[in-house]
């Protein structure tokens, strides 16, 4: 095997044990699933309490907020957890001592990261589709796309910087990422425009990745807005990416130098 | 050179001075204290290309931090160490594709299969899957385990079975040189004995190199050519099993060397000294 094929064949193999271990724990996927359609049917159902003309677009600004938040928490989530995930079940040694480059074995984590939020966000989408019978008629579905895709990188590279914090501390940097995710719920107008904020945490919400994704997301949508207008958002959404992975990357590699002097890579101790 | 290949003549391992240490943080009423004791307390040593070298030592003796040195998953507050020649830290790449390790825990995604996992390993080290599958099976039926446990999450396995999967997992990576960390703590006599056979065998076959960590004296007579006899961070006595048993305990066996050389006899005799008075 070629030293690339090598790399992509162990890329793949991180993919495939990620989806190994979804089947095994497939009771729980599914009740997990029954839970996120259902919290998105109760937040878009808020939207039936307001007078009839506001209705619509209220269900479907709500919708974008608890699909997108969906999507991208689980991105967040998936990569962020990937190392203390490995160090609970005991396999963290192993894994780390193989002979590929860092670099493979994260984007592994983060491909599947990225086709495990897809598939969840379509069965939601579907939910709620035909729980509502809504009406996208003058959606630019391309122009979400190309939102889609320009939000995963930034968000990649934040669980790059969240999946280092269980390398620093065990425990202490898994209830770090808890509070990083939490914060991100909370600035990033999700449910609400951010204008509502209180002064002194809005600032916070133009640092958010999150918050020029669902904008966006709104516009393409809500209005209609094509490619053309939402680019200066796609690229502003890219270029964080671009600084975020290759910054995230960086870290992780600091980290696990860090882990190696400190003895933290064990699973105890 | 090809990256995966060595010079023939190599000194299989090779460090010197090592330290390592770890620090504990704990809660005095309001101070945190940071001590920092250390695992290994400048320990030199050498492995011959096609060795089995064992390491003997008391619990906490810091031979689990040795074999991690070599495994590259710590480094060293101070020395150096060469697998091949190879630097561990700066080659860290090249040393992995040398080495695999068996660790005294089974490391496994416990709720997939033997196969699953093994077709995880085989992707890191570029062994293609179903060459992986059927070299996995040879090995596992030579270590006496049933083709079917092979289908069932490991967790249902039992602890010796496991152990032997985990060997199959490192050996199907032909690794040139194999960390054992007490590999057959947990198996019962036949099983401890099937693997023992199969290291042989494996170095017979294969042209490997082994560092056997073990608190078997038997296992340590059988399999080792020499022994290191590691005692609070430092290696206090290195030899062939007949040299050791020669030098502290003519007439006794590996065990009463073992004793001996640790001090572990003196502290027994005070004991019972005690004890009787
Ligand atoms: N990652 C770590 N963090 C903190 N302390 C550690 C770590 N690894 C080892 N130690 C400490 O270093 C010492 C040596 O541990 P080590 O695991 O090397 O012993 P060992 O000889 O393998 O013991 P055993 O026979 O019980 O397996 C112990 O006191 C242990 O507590
Ligand atoms: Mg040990």
């Amino acid at each position: 095997m070629s030293p690339t094929g090598r790399e992509l064949h162990a890329l793949w193999s991180v993919v495939r044990r990620n989806f190994h271990l979804v089947r095994r724990y497939l009771g729980w996927e599914l009740v997990f699933l029954f839970y996120n359609v259902i919290n998105t049917l109760t937040i878009a159902l808020i939207a039936f309490a307001l007078p009839p003309a506001d209705r619509d677009r209220t269900i479907i600004y709500l919708t974008i907020g608890a699909l997108l938040w969906n999507f991208l928490s689980i991105l967040f989530q998936e990569v962020a957890s990937s190392v203390s995930w490995e160090r609970w079940e005991g396999t963290i040694e192993y894994s780390f001592m193989a002979p590929i480059h860092r670099l493979t074995y994260l984007a592994g984590v983060c491909m599947y990261a990225v086709l495990y939020g897809v598939l969840r966000t379509i069965v939601i989408l579907v939910a709620v589709a035909l729980f509502f019978h809504i009406h996208l008629a003058r959606a630019d579905w391309l122009g979400a796309a190309m939102i889609l895709a320009g939000s995963s990188l930034p968000f990649i590279g934040l669980g790059l910087i969240g999946a280092v914090l269980p390398l620093l501390s065990t425990e202490r940097g898994a209830q770090a990422t808890q509070v990083i995710q939490g914060v991100i719920l909370l600035v990033s107008g999700i449910y609400y425009p951010i204008s509502v904020l209180p002064g002194w945490i809005r600032w916070m919400s133009h640092l958010s990745p999150a918050t020029y994704t669902l904008e966006a997301a709104r516009r393409a949508i809500l209005n209609g807005e094509g490619p053309l207008h939402l680019l200066p958002l796609t690229i502003k959404l890219f270029l964080s990416g671009l600084i975020l992975v290759p910054l995230g990357l960086a870290v992780f590699q600091l980290a696990e130098h860090w882990a190696m002097r400190n003895g933290t890579l064990k699973r105890s101790g | 050179m090809d990256e995966g290949s060595v010079s023939p003549n190599a000194v299989a391992v090779e460090g010197q001075g090592l330290w390592k240490g770890f620090s504990t943080k704990k809660w005095v009423g309001t101070k945190r204290q940071v001590t920092r004791s250390y695992a290994l307390k400048g320990v030199d040593l050498a492995v011959k290309r096609r060795e089995i070298l064992g390491i003997l030592g008391p619990n906490g003796s810091g031979k689990s931090t040795l074999i991690r040195l070599m495994a590259t998953l710590l480094i060293p507050d101070q020395g150096w160490l060469k697998v091949f020649g190879l630097d561990v830290i700066r080659d860290r790449q090249r040393v992995r594709r040398l080495i695999n390790r068996v660790s005294v825990e089974a490391s496994f995604f416990k709720k997939l299969t033997a196969r699953e996992n093994l077709a995880y390993a085989a992707g890191l080290y570029g062994v293609s899957n179903a060459k992986a599958q059927v070299e996995a099976t040879r090995i596992l039926a030579s270590l006496g385990l049933q083709r079917d446990k092979l289908e069932v999450p490991l967790e249902t396995l039992s602890r010796g079975q496991q152990q032997k999967i985990a060997i199959a997992r490192a050996l199907l990576t032909s690794p040139t040189l194999m960390l054992l960390d007490e590999p057959t703590t947990g198996l019962d006599p036949t099983s401890r004995r099937d693997v023992q056979e199969f290291v042989l065998n494996v170095r017979r076959e294969h042209d490997s190199t082994m560092v056997l960590c073990t608190h078997d004296m038997a296992e340590a007579e059988r399999l080792c050519d020499r022994i290191a006899i590691i005692h609070e961070g430092r290696i206090i006595a290195v030899g062939t099993p007949a040299d050791l048993i020669a030098s502290y305990a003519s007439g006794g066996g590996l065990e009463d060397a073992f004793f001996h050389i640790t001090g572990l006899d003196q502290e027994r005799l005070r004991a019972e000294a005690e004890g009787d008075g």
